[in-house]
Formats: C-alpha cells, sequence, structure tokens
C-alpha cells in the first residue's frame, strides 16, 4: 500500500510537468471540490421564487436564475456529485469487466480465447445505441448505481479488446515467462506481474470509460430515461424543454449545467491524454 | 492446388461462410432480448400495456389482454417457449407487429420502413463525409507529427469528440439559430419543407440538403475527432513499415506512396471501425432526431417511448439491428477487397 501511495505521488510530480494536463488535473479537483464538499456549505434550493424568474448574471444572481427563480450557481454547487458519481462508478467497472475479460482471454487463449473473443466481437456488432436506449427504458434504472453497472455493461467490449492485446505483447517479456516457469499461477501472474506494469495504461482507460459513461448518461437523461434528482443532464434538459434557448435572459439556465458536462469531460480528457504523453506515447499507436 | 483439403473442412473455413453465421447468430441474440425485453422481465410490460388499454379505451381486462396479444403478435397464454416460436415465426414472416398509440393499426415494419430512409440517408451522409476528412487530417497530422500542427489538430479533435451530441445540438442550435442568425430556425426542424413534393427536383434535393446540414454537422463533430486520431496512429505505424522505405528507396513519386502505400494500409483498420460507428450512430440519432424533429427513425424511437408503444419500440431495436448488420457485412466485403490479404484465410496463414 505504501508503495502504491508512493507511485500516486510520482505520478502527481509528474502531471505538473505537462501544463494542459495540470490544467485538465485543477479543474477536475476543482469541480470534484465543489460538487462533493460545496454542497454541505452551500444549502439547497428548495422554494421556487416566482418574482426572480429568469434574471440575467447581474451582483445579486452570479449565474442568473432559472424558471423557477433558483439561483443557477447553487443548482451547480448541487448537481455535480450524481454525474460524477456515475461516470467514475461506471468507468470502474467497465474497466474491470474489461481488463478481467481481456485478461484471461490473453491469458487461457486457444478455444477459451476464441470463444471469448467472439461473444465480445457480437456485443461490439450489436447497435448498442438503440439497445441501450430500449432497455434503459424497460430497467427502471433507480440510483447512481444501477445506471453505472448498466453503462458498464455496454461499455465494456472495445476496451476488453484493447487490454487483451495489451496482455498478449506483455506475456511475452522475460519476466512474464520467468513467472510462469516458476508456477505462479495464472491469477499472481496477472494481478502481481502484470497489471502493476498497465497500471497507466488502465488508468487512462479508466478515464476514457468515465468520459464515455458521461456521454451516454447525458442523452439517457435527457431523453427523460433516468428518473433522477436535479443533476446537471436534468436541469439542461429541462431548461431546454422550457425552450431557455430562445430567451436570451433564460439562457443561463441551460448554459450553466452544460458548462458542468463539458468542463467534465474536457477536465478529463485533457488529463489523460498528458498522462499518455508522459508514460507511454508508444500507446498512442495501438489499438 | 494438387493436395486441396476435403470439401467439408473447406467450407467450415470459408471466410464468407463464417460470416454469414456470425451475422445470423447476432440477429438471433438482439431478437431473443427484443423478446426477453418485452415478455420476460419482471417489470412486465405486457401488464402495463393492458392496463395502458383499459385505461385509454374503456374495455374489459379480458378484451384488452386479447388486443395486446394480437398487437405484440404473442399469445399471451401459452407457455413461454411456445410464445416465442410464435415470435420467431412472425418475424421470419417479415411481421414485428402493430403500433397501438401512434398510428393505431398500423403494421410496425411498415411505419420504420417509412421513416428509415431519413436516418439512413442524414447518419450515412454525415458519417462518409467525417470519415473523409478525419482520413485526411489524421493523415495529415500523422505526416507532420510532433509539430505544433500536429498537437493542435490531435488536442482539438479529442475535446470536440468528448462533448456529448446532445450538448453539441444545442450548442449548434443556439449559436447558429439564436445568437449569430446564420441558418433560420425553421431550417433546424422538420426533415424537409412542408409543401415542398418529394422527387427528383432540384427544389426537393436542396430543401433536403439544408435541412440536413445542421444535424449533419452534430453528427460530423461527434465523430470527426475520432477517425482523424485512428487515421492518424494507423498511418504513423504503417510510416514506419519496411515497404514504405522500400518504396521511397525505389524513388517513387510521394504522391504514389501516399496514397497506394500508405493510405491504404494505414485505412485498412478504420473500415471495419465505420461499420462499427453506424450502430453507434444510429443509437445517437435518437437525440439528435428530437431536437432537431428530424423525421427519422431515431424520432420515431423518441414518439414511441414517450407513447410507450411497445411494437413500435421492439420494432426499431430489430431493424435498426439488421440494417446495422448489413453494414457491416459490406464493410467486411470491403475490407476484403482493399486487403487481398485476408481473401485467403483459413489457408496457411493463422
Amino acid at each position: 500500500m505504501t508503495n502504491f501511495l508512493r507511485e500516486t505521488l510520482k505520478t502527481l510530480k509528474l502531471i505538473t510537468y505537462n501544463k494542459v494536463g495540470f490544467l485538465g488535473f485543477l479543474i477536475l479537483l476543482a469541480l470534484i471540490v465543489i460538487s462533493y464538499l460545496g454542497p454541505s456549505v452551500v444549502p439547497p434550493e428548495s422554494r421556487a421564487d416566482t418574482k426572480q424568474i429568469y434574471q440575467p448574471p447581474s451582483w445579486e444572481h452570479p449565474l442568473g436564475t432559472d424558471f423557477q427563480g433558483r439561483e443557477n450557481w447553487v443548482l451547480f454547487v448541487h448537481g455535480g456529485a450524481e454525474v460524477i458519481s456515475v461516470a467514475f462508478l461506471a468507468g470502474l467497472m467497465t474497466t474491470l469487466i474489461a481488463v478481467v475479460v481481456g485478461a484471461f482471454s490473453a491469458f487461457l487463449g486457444g478455444r477459451a480465447d476464441e470463444l471469448i473473443m467472439t461473444v465480445t466481437d457480437v456485443w461490439l456488432a450489436l447497435p448498442r445505441g438503440i439497445l441501450l436506449i430500449v432497455t434503459a427504458f424497460f430497467i427502471s434504472l433507480k440510483d447512481v448505481w444501477a445506471l453505472a453497472l448498466f453503462l458498464a455493461v455496454f461499455g465494456w467490449p472495445s476496451l476488453a479488446r484493447q487490454v487483451r492485446s495489451q496482455f498478449l505483447s506483455l506475456k511475452k517479456r522475460e519476466y512474464v515467462e520467468a513467472a510462469q516457469l516458476l508456477h505462479l499461477g495464472t491469477p499472481h501472474i496477472i494481478f502481481r506481474e502484470m497489471l502493476p506494469n498497465m497500471m497507466t495504461y488502465i488508468l487512462i482507460a479508466l478515464i476514457e470509460s468515465m468520459t464515455g459513461a458521461i456521454y451516454s448518461q447525458t442523452y439517457l437523461v435527457f431523453l427523460g430515461l433516468v428518473p433522477f434528482g436535479n443533476n446537471w443532464g436534468v436541469l439542461f434538459s429541462l431548461a431546454y424543454a422550457k425552450n431557455a434557448i430562445y430567451n436570451p435572459n433564460a439562457m443561463y439556465s441551460l448554459l450553466v449545467p452544460m458548462g458542468g458536462i463539458v468542463l467534465l469531460q474536457l477536465s478529463l480528457i485533457m488529463f489523460s491524454r498528458s498522462l499518455e504523453e508522459i508514460f507511454n506515447p508508444r500507446l498512442r499507436t495501438g489499438v | 492446388m494438387s493436395q486441396r483439403k476435403p470439401l467439408a473442412e473447406r467450407i467450415l473455413k470459408s471466410y464468407i461462410l463464417q460470416t454469414i453465421a456470425k451475422k445470423t447468430f447476432i440477429i438471433w441474440v438482439v431478437v431473443t432480448l427484443s423478446f426477453v425485453i418485452v415478455r420476460g422481465l419482471p417489470g412486465n410490460p405486457v401488464d402495463i400495456m393492458v392496463m395502458n388499454l383499459m385505461d385509454s379505451q374503456g374495455i374489459s381486462e379480458e378484451e384488452a389482454r386479447t388486443r395486446a396479444a394480437s398487437l405484440l403478435r404473442l399469445d399471451l397464454d401459452a407457455p413461454l417457449h411456445e410464445q416465442y416460436l410464435d415470435f420467431l415465426g412472425n418475424l421470419l414472416r417479415g411481421d414485428l407487429g402493430d403500433s397501438y398509440v401512434l398510428a393505431r393499426g398500423k403494421a410496425v415494419a411498415e411505419i420504420v420502413f417509412q421513416r428509415l430512409p431519413w436516418t439512413l440517408f442524414s447518419v450515412g451522409t454525415s458519417l462518409l463525409l467525417s470519415f473523409t476528412i478525419g482520413m485526411f487530417l489524421g493523415m495529415l497530422a500523422a505526416y507532420r507529427r510532433g509539430s505544433w500542427f500536429d498537437q493542435l489538430l490531435t488536442n482539438l479533435s479529442a475535446m470536440i469528440g468528448a462533448v456529448p451530441n446532445t450538448l453539441w445540438a444545442i450548442i449548434l442550435v443556439l449559436l447558429l439559430g439564436v445568437v449569430w442568425k446564420v441558418v433560420p430556425l425553421n431550417l433546424m426542424r422538420g426533415s424537409v419543407s412542408p409543401g415542398v413534393k418529394a422527387g427528383f427536383s432540384l427544389e426537393f434535393i436542396g430543401d433536403v440538403l439544408k435541412h440536413w446540414f445542421v444535424p449533419g454537422m452534430v453528427y460530423v463533430l461527434t465523430t470527426l475527432g475520432g477517425w482523424m486520431l485512428a487515421m492518424r496512429s494507423s498511418t504513423v505505424s504503417v510510416l514506419g513499415e519496411d515497404y514504405v522505405t522500400v518504396a521511397r528507396a525505389r524513388g517513387l513519386p510521394d504522391l504514389r506512396i501516399i496514397t497506394a502505400y500508405v493510405g491504404r494500409n494505414a485505412s485498412l483498420p478504420l473500415v471495419t471501425a465505420l461499420a462499427i460507428s453506424i450502430g453507434f450512430l444510429l443509437g445517437g440519432s435518437t437525440v439528435i432526431e428530437f431536437i432537431f424533429v428530424y423525421q427519422g427513425v431515431g424520432l420515431l424511437m423518441s414518439q414511441a417511448i414517450a407513447k410507450r408503444d411497445y411494437p413500435v419500440m421492439q420494432g426499431i431495436l430489430l431493424v435498426t439491428t439488421i440494417t446495422v448488420i448489413l453494414s457491416t457485412a459490406i464493410a467486411d466485403l470491403l475490407y476484403g477487397w482493399l486487403d487481398p490479404r485476408i481473401r485467403i484465410r483459413g489457408g496457411e496463414e493463422s
């Protein structure tokens, strides 16, 4: 564990070398702090104020107000946690499934590998966009966990393929062959010998899965398939449904939550791309 | 040719047969999933459908059940496996059931096929456009790799691609229609102006293209970056190949090396990805068509969701699946044509 901590510190130090990546990291950190610590400092907007509907930004209303006269900035503070939690959990589960499937497929080889890859291919060839929408409609996705798991089930196949090819190339290294000769067992070789060498690759994959999850969850929310509270996705969908787009004063109730999602995506992308450059430029020529 | 393999083995290993078997299997998976979704899930949609029918038309439960059964083309009292076989049989005859809210009594297949051309046109055109531009930019970036141009292009395209399509659609409507007022708002609603007759007239085609422009831009923006990055990395790896160096050493003209040697080989992995992305885009089209009121399958899907028209939802799922499978099959064939190496599969290689 201390080893892991030291590695993390080293990583953080490396991140500061890349300016774009560091900026992404800072934005991400800020969004996380605002979304998770903010709500305990800022009281939620519980009441509608009919006198303050659609106020443009001013000293009194820094980011304007929405169709119920609620402060946009307060809604922003309270709307991030759910989006980020879903993204993180979905990213984590996607990566986990993909790593396990990809690793075992690469390691078992032969018939098992063929079978697993056929299943992956079939899953890849399905029109996942439509399938995602139809199943999301029929399964009620009640909480963050259900939505995250749902997105992960749809998100793992392409990553599993990539992980598999990574493992296949690692498998030929001497230290792995040595471990195999010592009969250390497949789980030990995968989790103790190979995974540590793939940590940054997996970290980047995790971030990419997170952006994918944010992408999908945005349109599921927009289509009204995820019955959640006032998170950024729900907020901008509501504002859009209220035709805020055509009203210059109302526009901020649309733009503020949209900005939250865009900032989150951009910070993740900036961060992951710089990680890629720092650790392994070779990876970009992968599958 | 003297030692040919036995016929049975050759058939089993035939590339085309394997492809067909795989595609059929995928279609079967989706068909089964679609049956499970409507009939097998715990939150039984059939019961909800029966309740809706009772509610909206004031009929008895028994009557509502028979009507639901005929709408879904399922005998609800039969054992589940018989229902499944019935369902498969109906599908084989092209019978997807009838719509029960959107266009009452109209065959789902008919409704979906009316809308499908619009989606295929808008998504297909945009996809080809972004594929072409992305390949071009990707090769350019690969040739200039490491330069500021490459840096800018790769970072920018990754960022553009990360913004969800829903947000792009709203941003474009906001910028082009509301703030800058470059595109009239009525061109961002619907797929063709009212009163314009369909046909091979300049007016119709022009109008269709004008309505396609903004939603098309959303598709292009959301996919362009992916193509560019994929083409870039693919080109970079091809550029390191020996045959490119040899071609250079032979003093072949640059243009020939770029098109016949680098371009052709680098674009190979992208062709398969192209087919996969069609499936992804068809899903994304639901949101885009909803925002632009574009009269395609995607809009039909969101209407069916809003009205809880299960047979229509099921029909869209199946028809789009088959469309995607067919387009992947075409891409596979194209792949074989582009890359003669994989045509001789099952032989000496692998």
